[in-house]
């Protein structure tokens, strides 16, 4: 009697997570293994019938797919300029709003705008100002007497990968800038002010404290700038889809164009994985490098 | 002394002057897209290009109307809409259920569960979306309201069930204690007692889901293909697809998809926030 009151106190319990599980074992467990499966099959996505390829389409990205490896690097440079400029952007205003200063606030719910729009609403918008017949920036460039640098910036192969770059930080340094200012917040005033009496001035402390203090979250922000850079996808198709050439393709605009553009489902598969296996290990490198740094 | 007094007075006044020039001049170019992008949609076609003042002479209004009516957008506004609410909905529900059996409830294999969900978190996986495909398709639901909606609640669940099982954690259990005492069932406790404590938590799941699904796009894209069930962000890149110069009306078009997250952020921010930190640290 007592063994059954209690199968269904569990019973009942389970009832609580079943919806959660059940959706989660449909939506992302099977999905995941899913895609393992599909990678080592050739496959329209539409016929019944598979072909099994083992892993020869891992070594043909590997070895024979420069276009992949072009928008793995196309990637990498947008992160490099992320983790560079728009982080150490977030990372200065973090620092001057964390001073206490006057309209803190505004700045704060200002600099968070961008990073709530989508990347199709900005990528839109941008379009107009870097078009070269009609854009804004040409405009303001003539104005400004440099009309010998006007062009069209996002169909140019030499500046168009630069441009989406500079769009991409423009929508995420205020991101940053929120996640920085909550870990500078989360630093005891009283170490500042032991530091003052002793006599350290404004630079010493921003080194021997700030920095050292914040590394967690440098850390943090790197990862997930690196996660978002790499994934980035809407912006790319509201404003070069790729082009000119290959110049402004991403991993996830080749993933796509296999799988829509070329029916290559198990391909495409396999690039998810690679790609994967590739964000991983940045993301572990990130937290190595960190506890190497904490250590000294 | 007094000399260096007012040197110093000066410096810090300097210092001032420098550091707000420079966040002044960072939030213009912040709003002035946005500025700009609602400047445009007040111009008509034939002056969009020549126009250059911000607040052009005569405002044209009407381009809203058009944008609604012929562009599509305002089925586009309320499937964007529907979306969002049904899916917070969904997410709310159905991660605060298991966030509070995480919390509150035993049962045999509960860490193991719960660090599933958390692993989904942790590891990305570029081309799932690919076998979400298949799978919808293999239930019919490519094409369908219903399937874009259920990938994106359990696209949410993970996070939401995250931060709301620390929030229940966290509640002092006087309260559902009583309640117990007074007869109320495992579900009537979590129902009546739990859920509305948890407010705070909710808003941030809730803001934070609204956010993601109102701006969506690779779903969007990959599963519906017929235009009376697609959200806003697919239905711009159709717009610019069919128009590609009608400037005035595309940017109309943004506007509108802009406006009630703008909205909702300046209401919300708090919370918005509090959830981008959350997110960041389980993520």
């Amino acid at each position: 009697m007592v063994a059954k009151e209690r199968f269904k106190a569990i019973f009942g319990n389970y009832l609580f997570i079943l919806p959660a599980l059940g959706m989660f074992l449909i939506f992302s467990v099977y999905p995941f293994f899913k895609v393992f499966q599909l990678s080592v099959f050739q496959w329209d996505g539409i016929m019944p019938t598979m072909k099994f390829v083992g892993l020869s389409h891992f070594k043909d990205i590997l070895f024979r797919n420069p276009t992949w490896w072009q928008s793995v690097g196309n990637g990498a440079y947008i992160t490099f300029l992320a983790l560079t400029f728009q982080n150490c952007l977030a990372f200065v205003l973090a620092l001057l709003v964390d001073r206490g200063i006057k309209g803190g606030k505004i700045y704060r719910v200002i600099f968070y705008l961008p990073p709530i729009l989508s990347g199709i609403v900005v990528g839109l918008i941008w379009n107009w100002i870097y078009n070269g017949d009609y854009g804004l920036l040409n405009y303001a460039l003539k104005a400004l007497g440099l009309a010998g640098i006007q062009r069209a910036w996002l169909a140019e192969p030499k500046t168009a990968l630069t441009s989406v770059a500079i769009i991409h930080m423009w929508r995420g340094f205020g991101w940053g800038f929120i996640i920085m200012l909550a870990g500078l917040q989360n630093i005891p005033r009283e170490l500042y002010e032991a530091a003052k009496v002793d006599g350290a001035n404004k630079w010493q402390m921003l080194r021997r404290i700030t920095v050292p203090l914040m590394i967690p979250v440098f850390v943090l922000v790197s990862i997930l700038t690196i996660l978002g850079c790499m994934q980035i996808y809407a912006l790319i198709v509201a404003t070069t889809g790729g082009g000119p050439g290959y110049h402004t393709e991403v991993p996830v605009t080749r993933i796509i164009s296999s799988m829509l553009g070329q029916s290559q489902f198990g391909y495409a598969c396999a690039m998810g994985i690679l790609f994967g296996l590739i964000l991983l290990t940045a993301s572990m490198i990130q937290l190595r490098i960190s506890r190497r740094i904490k250590q000294e | 002394m007094k000399d260096s007094v007012l040197f110093y007075k000066i410096e810090k006044i300097l210092g001032w002057i420098r550091d707000h020039f420079f966040l002044i001049l960072v939030s213009l170019s912040c709003v002035f897209p946005l500025v700009w992008m609602l400047s445009s949609a007040l111009k008509t076609q034939a002056t969009v290009f020549s126009d250059m003042s911000l607040f052009p002479a005569h405002p044209q209004w009407g381009n809203f109307y058009l944008a609604w009516t012929k562009g599509g957008f305002g089925i586009y506004f309320f499937n964007s809409i529907f979306y969002t609410l049904t899916v917070v909905i969904g997410v709310v529900f159905i991660a605060s259920l298991a966030a509070y059996a995480f919390a509150r409830l035993e049962f045999p294999g509960k860490n193991i569960f719960f660090y599933l969900f958390l692993a989904t978190l942790m590891i990305p996986l570029p081309g799932a979306f690919i076998a979400l495909y298949v799978l919808l398709m293999k239930l019919h639901l490519v094409n369908t309201r219903l399937g874009y909606i259920l990938i994106q609640i359990n696209g949410g669940l993970a996070l939401g069930i995250f931060l709301l099982k620390t929030f229940f954690e966290r509640m002092p259990r006087d309260l559902e204690d009583a309640a117990r005492i007074d007869g109320c069932g495992k579900f009537g406790i979590y129902w009546r007692v739990a859920l509305p404590l948890a407010k705070p938590a909710i808003a941030v799941v809730v803001i934070f889901n609204a956010l993601t699904v109102w701006n969506e796009y690779l779903l969007a894209m990959l599963l519906l293909s017929n235009k009376s069930l697609m959200p806003l962000q697919r239905g711009l890149m159709i717009f610019q697809g069919a128009h590609v110069t009608q400037y005035p009306l595309l940017m109309a078009g943004i506007t509108i998809t802009v406006i009630p997250i703008v909205l909702m952020y300046i209401v919300m921010q708090k919370y918005i926030i509090a959830g981008i930190t959350a997110g960041a640290v389980t993520g």
